[in-house]
């Protein structure tokens, strides 16, 4: 790939001069190492309502304890759920990732979650981004522990989009936040010599670590900024938050600059009040949906052939009420549905072990129950996609009991290939 | 950040403690290097800077030198007394050209009419305002809300509509290189709602950078941050100037429960929390049978849980989802009136819930009305949680990342003694050892708010414009106003620590050095090197 070896020699030479680039870099230029496992994480911030995402329409109990908001069952009506399994379906405005699923590269797990019983939108975001439910002392996150010590390293193997680095990508080994490659760099190059060499030189050791971060990866981003990205196979990026920070992810994944994890957020998804419009294509929730599977289903289609080497996994911090509130919205739940995406998937498949809407089934009564730990799901890409044996020491205290089997039959072959 | 690194910070900082006092808040882990370091005293010079970086947002030329001439104590005491105080002229001169702060909603929404209100009149269904020019306003804009099909209009009219929304086109990309008055002039007529939310978010930047009660702003953004709402959801856009000036300002050295009342029942946090909504269930079946296709209506538990979590007792204050449940029915009924023409607060005893309630174990009898949620913030206010809670966040905005637990009990104690007096918990935390120690020395990292207002503040910069400053706060991931979460923003520094966080303020500290920021002028003789300066290491401490 020609644009690929044109970004590794301009960034070696940018960055240590010629004939003096690290390991890492020399390897990725000579394509020796075989490329690196990528794991791209999405955090649907506000407890999104995966009963609504994917739809149960085969269970009575959820149309009639939404009379206002559930969607309809597949059919002719607009706006009805697009059936996958005769029980499953999608969201009618998750339609760009129907094929994938056809496709069998993407696969969710239905009825996930912590196993920790709060409702608080703060905690358990922050157990879902530590990787550690109910232990707040927790100070690093379990996407920056998937990472493993090696000597060379790129300065953007680990990359938060944002202007503020995820908590889950916090901890012992470096992470960059960055809100776009384009604009990452100092605007006068002189100035921005002479503050390297003053974070350089801080006692403040947080300032000095996160500033050599910081101008490391402006080092290595220089070449890549110099050119416009253009996405293939005709994908087309949506304008938001989440299509804005899959795009850049996209780029860094091709340009092979030793990306391992990434980590993206979309906010908004506390949908208290009037979730649904008049028709299922309306509305606050129709709208997330449309960017989260426009932006995915772009992904997707941009990294062709590459998604081999990656999966994208989303969640939420939990789900919200089986019933609908007074106010045509729901209230804080519990159990909610995480999206799988990879080329090594075995997918076209709901998995997870349905527990059922009846009152006697839900938790507390109210609540989508969970019966299967969102660690189970994340542990298995971590073991199988990532090849991090050491599960415990990236989700700590957990023991990993019944894994939904993802990668299906495959998996053991696909581990041994990769290791 | 970056655990290896940390441990060594912890061996290195041992060793040479003294020297190294930026380091506070990693070494704070430790109980016994923690404790140590919150009883090392500082020098009369540390003092002075250190009341000054975190009672105000940070020195202006000169503040130094004042300071320490009036003494630590005295100027502490005048920041506790705001009123005491003369405001600066300058910042008067600022807020009284923008003409959204001072009005009513109700005014607000009649001066700077919402779409809803635009629609109202464009179909007929409310009368124009009396005032001549106000008229002319609501003619051009109500314009755009009447149906196409309404009315065919002749060519030259149809020319002319084209032409002066040509204009109004202009003026609003033109706005953010105005001055503050030129522009609040111009969007009053074009496009009221940018100039209600810009003013806001202007005001914000100009009182931290301006005024002389600064400890009464730096509280103001504390208490404001406390009890988010958020100025992009719907209605709130119009409720939040007065929510601000009216239900978190006037307390921030007051009563806690005072404030709480005030929050509790402003139509800001109403509609933000969506308790205007919430009904009985009773209520909410009745209306239903009587009309089916009326909005749906019944318990909504968002406010009641944020209330305990965030508000109050915190999440670990002994509430259970129980609980929620109860205090969500002792607030049914609190609503406004037509949020979007600028309602006022109402209780709607029809559809309160009048049953017995039980509320951390206290019981609310049955048939109670607007007193059930009054009640409840009785109850809240004057629980042992809501006290450590409270002073836990103010310890930690005010010392350390984490504050030491003995002066978070003594706060806490002041709480429950002064029943819950602001300004009482404030003297024990600013007259504690703890606060004038090594410890919480240049331990905290500046928000970005604190860090351009800083740098403005230290360079002595002219704003004709304050949009520029708030667009370089968003840039480092503190949009103002536009928190969505109702938990607000970070209060703990280190969350703001990120290469994209880092190099946004490198970037404003570059433009404010060469004068490169529209509409804010430093004198670049004398301040260049001190705005360069603002994006260094030591500077994104206070």
């Amino acid at each position: 790939m020609a644009t690929r070896r044109a970004f590794l020699r301009n960034s070696g030479v940018a960055m240590f001069g010629i004939g003096t680039s690290p390991v890492w870099l020399e390897r990725a230029m000579a394509g020796t190492t075989g490329r690196k496992k990528i794991l791209v994480a999405i955090l649907q911030r506000g407890a999104a309502d995966g009963l609504n995402i994917v739809v149960p329409h085969a269970e009575q109990a959820y149309y009639t304890g939404r009379p206002g908001i559930a969607i309809p069952k597949p059919g002719s009506v607009e706006g009805a759920t697009i059936d996958l399994d005769g029980f499953f379906g999608l969201n009618p405005n998750l339609k760009a990732l129907k094929p994938i699923f056809d496709e069998k590269k993407l696969a969710m797990v239905h009825a996930c979650g912590s196993p920790d019983p709060t409702r608080s939108h703060f905690d358990a975001q922050d157990y879902m981004e530590s990787g550690t439910p109910g232990l707040k002392a927790t100070r690093d996150g379990w996407l920056n522990r998937t990472l493993s010590k090696e000597a060379e390293k790129s300065p953007i193997r680990a990359v938060s989009l944002g202007p503020v680095l995820a908590r889950t990508l916090r901890g012992g080994n470096p992470a960059v936040a960055l809100n776009s490659v384009k604009d990452f760099q100092v605007r006068d190059k002189m100035a921005g010599d002479d503050y390297m060499s003053r974070y350089a030189a801080s006692p403040d050791t947080q300032m000095k670590g996160t500033g050599k971060d910081t101008f490391e990866a402006i080092r290595l981003l220089e070449a890549l900024r110099k050119v416009e990205y253009k996405p293939e196979n005709g994908a087309v990026y949506p304008n938001g938050r989440l299509g804005t920070s899959l795009k850049q992810i996209a780029q860094m994944i091709k340009a092979d600059a030793g990306l391992e994890v990434a980590f993206a957020d979309l906010g908004g998804w506390d949908h208290h009040v009037n979730e649904v419009g008049a028709t299922a294509l309306i509305g606050p929730l129709a709208n997330l949906l449309r960017e989260f599977g426009d932006s995915l289903a772009a992904f997707y289609r941009d990294l062709g052939a590459r998604m081999e080497d990656v999966v994208l996994v989303s969640m939420s911090e939990f789900g919200r009420t089986a019933r609908e509130n007074g106010n045509r919205g729901t209230d804080h739940g519990h159990a909610n549905v995480m999206f799988t995406m990879g080329g090594q998937l075995a997918g076209g498949k709901v998995y997870g072990r349905w527990p059922g809407l009846e009152r006697e089934q839900l938790y507390e009564g109210r609540d989508l129950d969970v019966t299967t730990d969102f660690r189970e799901v994340l542990g298995e890409v971590v073991t199988q996609h990532l090849c991090q044996k050491e599960l415990a020491r990236v989700f700590p205290g957990f023991n990993s009991k019944a894994p939904p089997g993802l990668f299906g039959a495959n998996a053991a072959t696909t581990a041994q290939k990769t290791l | 950040m970056n655990l290896k690194r940390r441990l060594k910070t912890k061996t290195f900082g041992l060793a040479i403690a003294g020297l190294l006092v930026a380091l506070g808040p990693l070494a704070a882990k430790k109980a016994v290097d923690s404790a140590t370091k919150f009883r090392e005293k500082l020098n009369k010079q540390q003092q002075v800077e250190h009341v000054l970086n975190r009672l105000s947002f940070g020195a202006k030329p000169g503040d130094v030198e004042a300071v320490s001439k009036l003494g630590v104590k005295k100027w502490i005491e005048r920041q506790l007394n705001p009123s005491s105080i003369v405001e600066n002229p300058a910042l008067e001169a600022k807020l009284a050209a923008m003409g959204t702060l001072k009005l009513s909603t109700q005014d607000l929404v009649t001066r700077y009419p919402t779409p809803q209100v635009l629609t109202a009149v464009a179909t007929g269904r409310m009368s124009m305002p009396e005032d001549p020019e106000l008229r002319d306003i609501y003619e051009r804009l109500s314009e755009r809300y009447k149906s196409r099909i309404e009315r065919k209009k002749t060519k030259g009219e149809e020319e002319e509509v084209a032409a002066k929304k040509g204009i109004e086109d202009r003026l609003r990309r033109r706005a953010g290189t105005m001055t503050t008055e030129e522009r609040s002039e111009a969007l009053r007529k074009t496009a009221p709602q940018q100039a209600v939310a810009g003013e806001l978010t202007e005001a914000k930047i100009y009182r931290a950078v301006l005024s002389e009660r600064q400890l009464d702003e730096v509280l103001a953004d504390f208490w404001f941050n406390h009890f988010n709402v958020y100025l992009d959801k719907g209605a709130d856009k119009w409720l939040t100037t007065a929510y601000e000036r009216d239900a978190v300002r006037p307390f921030v050295l007051g009563h806690f429960k005072d404030m709480l009342r005030a929050t509790a029942g402003s139509p800001a946090m109403l509609f933000y929390l969506d308790n205007w909504t919430s009904v009985s269930n009773v209520a909410g079946d009745k209306i239903k049978r009587a009309a089916p296709k009326a909005r749906a209506r019944g318990l909504n538990e968002n406010y009641a849980r944020e209330l305990m979590e965030l508000h109050t007792l915190g999440v670990d204050g002994g509430y259970t989802q129980k609980d929620v449940q109860e205090v969500a029915r002792c607030f049914t009924g609190w609503t406004i009136e037509e949020p979007n023409r600028g309602g006022k607060f109402r209780f709607a005893e029809r559809v309160h819930d009048k049953g017995e309630k039980t509320v951390l174990g206290v019981t609310i009898p049955a048939g109670g009305g607007v007193e059930d949620g009054l009640k409840v913030i009785e109850i809240l206010g004057s629980h042992p949680s809501t006290a450590k809670f409270i002073s836990r966040k103010l310890a930690q905005r005010f010392v350390a990342d984490e504050p030491p637990q003995a002066l978070v009990d003594r706060m806490a104690a002041s709480f429950r003694k002064s029943d819950g007096d602001l300004k009482a918990v404030m003297r024990t935390m600013l007259s504690s050892q703890e606060f004038f120690s090594v410890g919480a020395y240049k331990a905290k990292m500046k928000s970005p708010l604190e860090m351009v207002a800083g740098a403005l503040r230290a360079t002595g910069a002219s704003m004709d414009n304050a949009l520029p400053a708030a667009q370089a706060i968003a840039n480092m991931g503190q949009p103002l106003y536009r928190k969505a979460e109702p938990t607000g923003y970070s209060n703990n520094g280190e969350e703001w620590l990120s290469s994209a966080g880092l190099l946004a303020r490198i970037n404003f500290a570059v433009a404010l050095s060469g004068n490169k920021l529209g509409g804010i002028r430093i004198d670049q003789d004398r301040y260049a090197e001190q705005a360069k300066d603002t994006g260094a290491p030591e500077w994104q401490r206070r």
